[in-house]
């Protein structure tokens, strides 16, 4: 079974094209980084896969049927971008974990025995054991993006979404990060990586798609990263030296090979 | 002392008042928790301004007023989100214009009523006038707000922090905000008879401002805002029979006395707490003066120790 089948997906914002007859396959247990500029539809296609909007044409197929079906199984789960998390929010760490349990618990979510031990297991997983009662406000970005995958451990989630997860992330706990999600998709999990900063992808990605409103490219890591490749996608296809000339300095592999992935 | 607490008890219309406020005091302070983190303030304004026409058309075909403000607190969100929706306008703008209109239509519906409705007493609270039936009223929508809302309090403050995670379990975003929403109408049902319209607002978002500073622990803000609530509407009362003021005021007053004391002394960014900070800051930064020399680093050192 695929993780994700998208077929011929388009969809408009009023007048806007955000993506054109994109079609896609992603297969379990593989870490996939979907790579494109601010604007190119990457949080668009993140939201189909959420079934948060309404495609003009194609469809979408999660875990083998509907998204709200597959959601609905708790087999989805989403890692926010960090702007987005409010973290003056009065929750903990163990508060925000025993969120990915709410799906499979009663009308008033009260945790029963066996979901505290999740709960607990997946905080201690991802090293966090020690800081379960911290506020989320005072966690470093690393350790507050650990806490946000944590619910998705503790949710038994098959396939797991992060937007932007280094983003404000150093670099330590982005090998922790990278780490943790490598050894989720040794059980068979996929997880979907929605990123525009290159820095970590080639250490953390099975395989890449580079989107610009349409598949640009759909592979291994190494030949997305390839110069020509990365201008089409960053650069967009209609620019003059768009074969030539490499992305923005700092989207360059090159920059980033001195340092530790 | 005893009898300052005792003796306006004896008077049935000063139990009745008690109780309405203590019950209105504690939904509203549940809700108002929720309401500040989610940053709706301007929503329990805009929802307790817009009930004015329910409560005189209520008056006029001679239903219990709940039902005629829950109505028009209901459409009051309902027009709200339709704008937002629809238009680019933002979402204080929307709330500014539907809640203004609703308010003002009852104005010109009162102008028109015949006697009867008194308007200061919809727009500053008849508490001292509190009737059995409008006790029992506020009883029982002030019980089932308060249960609602302790029943579904984990699905509200997911709904507040991550709502793309409730929409990732599969949980209805949209009904929960609706939820919320209903709540809030429900829960300015409770508060007119107390406060009346004006300052139904301040019992909506000051107990929820105020725990803000004492604790970082969703739960506890809640135990927290619902006893200074309590304690507030209590004093509130009996300030006014004591002092002979007006009781809704005196309420809110109570509870503004409760958050000054929270903003002054409060553990979590009190004025205090933010003053010692500071001291203790420019003391470890300050050159020692003839002493031995302060290691190196040793400042930033202890205010790591000290930071959240």
């Amino acid at each position: 079974m695929s993780a994700v089948v998208v077929a011929d997906l388009t969809v408009h914002y009023g007048e806007v094209l955000a993506l054109s007859a994109v079609d896609l396959r992603l297969e379990e247990g593989r870490v996939i980084g979907l790579l494109g500029t601010n604007g190119a539809g990457k949080s668009t296609l993140f939201n189909s896969v959420m079934g948060l909007v309404a495609p003009t044409r194609g469809r979408v197929e999660v875990l083998g049927g509907a998204s709200s079906d597959a959601r609905r199984r708790g087999l989805v789960a989403f890692v926010p971008q960090s702007e987005r998390i409010d973290t003056d929010f009065p929750v903990s760490v163990r508060d925000v974990v025993a969120m990915g349990r709410y799906g499979r618990l009663g009308i008033t979510r009260r945790l029963r025995a066996a979901d505290r031990d999740a709960v607990e297991s997946a905080i201690a997983r991802v090293g966090l054991a020690e800081l379960a009662d911290r506020q989320i406000g005072e966690l470093s970005g690393g350790q507050r993006k650990r806490a946000f995958v944590a619910r998705g451990i503790a949710q038994d989630a098959r396939l797991l979404l992060l937007d932007e997860p280094f983003a404000g992330v150093d670099v330590t706990s982005q090998a922790l990060i990278t780490q943790l999600l490598h050894e989720l998709r040794d059980e068979g999990r996929t997880v979907l990586i929605s990123t525009h900063d290159l820095a970590g992808v080639p250490a953390l990605c099975d395989e890449v798609v580079l989107l610009h409103h349409r598949v640009v490219f759909h592979g291994d890591p190494a030949s997305a990263m390839a110069p020509e490749r990365l201008a089409h996608a960053f650069v967009g296809p209609d620019a003059p030296d768009a074969a030539h000339a490499p992305p923005a300095a700092s989207a360059h592999p090159l920059d980033r090979s001195g340092e530790p992935a | 002392m005893i009898d300052l607490i005792l003796e306006p008890l004896q008077y049935s219309f000063m139990t009745r008042a008690l109780l309405v406020s203590l019950v209105a005091a504690v939904t509203c302070a549940l809700l108002s928790v929720w309401l500040v983190q989610i940053g709706w303030s301007l929503m329990g304004d805009a929802v307790s301004h817009a009930v004015l026409p329910g409560v005189v058309i209520a008056y006029l075909i001679g239903w219990p007023f709940a039902i005629g403000a829950f109505v028009f607190g209901v459409g009051a969100v309902a027009l709200i989100g339709g704008i937002q929706a629809t238009t680019r306008i933002k979402a204080d703008a929307a709330i500014g214009v539907v809640f203004t209109a609703l308010f003002a239509l009852g104005v010109v519906l009162i102008s028109r009523t015949p006697s009867g409705v008194d308007l200061s007493h919809i727009l500053f609270g008849n508490v001292l006038g509190t009737s059995a039936a409008d006790l029992v009223q506020v009883l029982i929508i002030g019980a089932v707000t308060a249960a609602v809302l302790l029943l579904k309090r984990r699905d509200l403050t997911l709904f507040a922090f991550d709502p793309s995670h409730a929409h990732a379990l599969g949980l209805s975003v949209r009904w929960l905000r609706a939820l919320l929403l209903g709540l809030l109408a429900l829960t300015v049902v409770t508060a007119l008879q107390a406060v009346g319209i004006i300052l139904v607002v301040a019992m909506l978002i000051t107990p929820g401002a105020t725990v803000v500073l004492l604790s970082r622990r969703f739960d506890r803000m809640l135990l927290l805002a619902v006893l200074i609530t309590a304690v507030s509407a209590a004093v509130g009362v009996y300030a006014s029979y004591h002092l002979d003021v007006a009781t809704g005021g005196s309420i809110v007053l109570a509870q503004a006395a409760a958050f000054l004391l929270a903003f002054l002394f409060g553990p979590r960014g009190g004025m205090l707490v933010r003053l010692r900070g500071r001291r203790r800051a420019r003391a470890a930064t300050a050159p020692p003066s003839g002493a031995g020399p302060l290691p190196a680093g040793g400042a930033s050192a202890r205010l790591d120790g000290v930071a959240p």
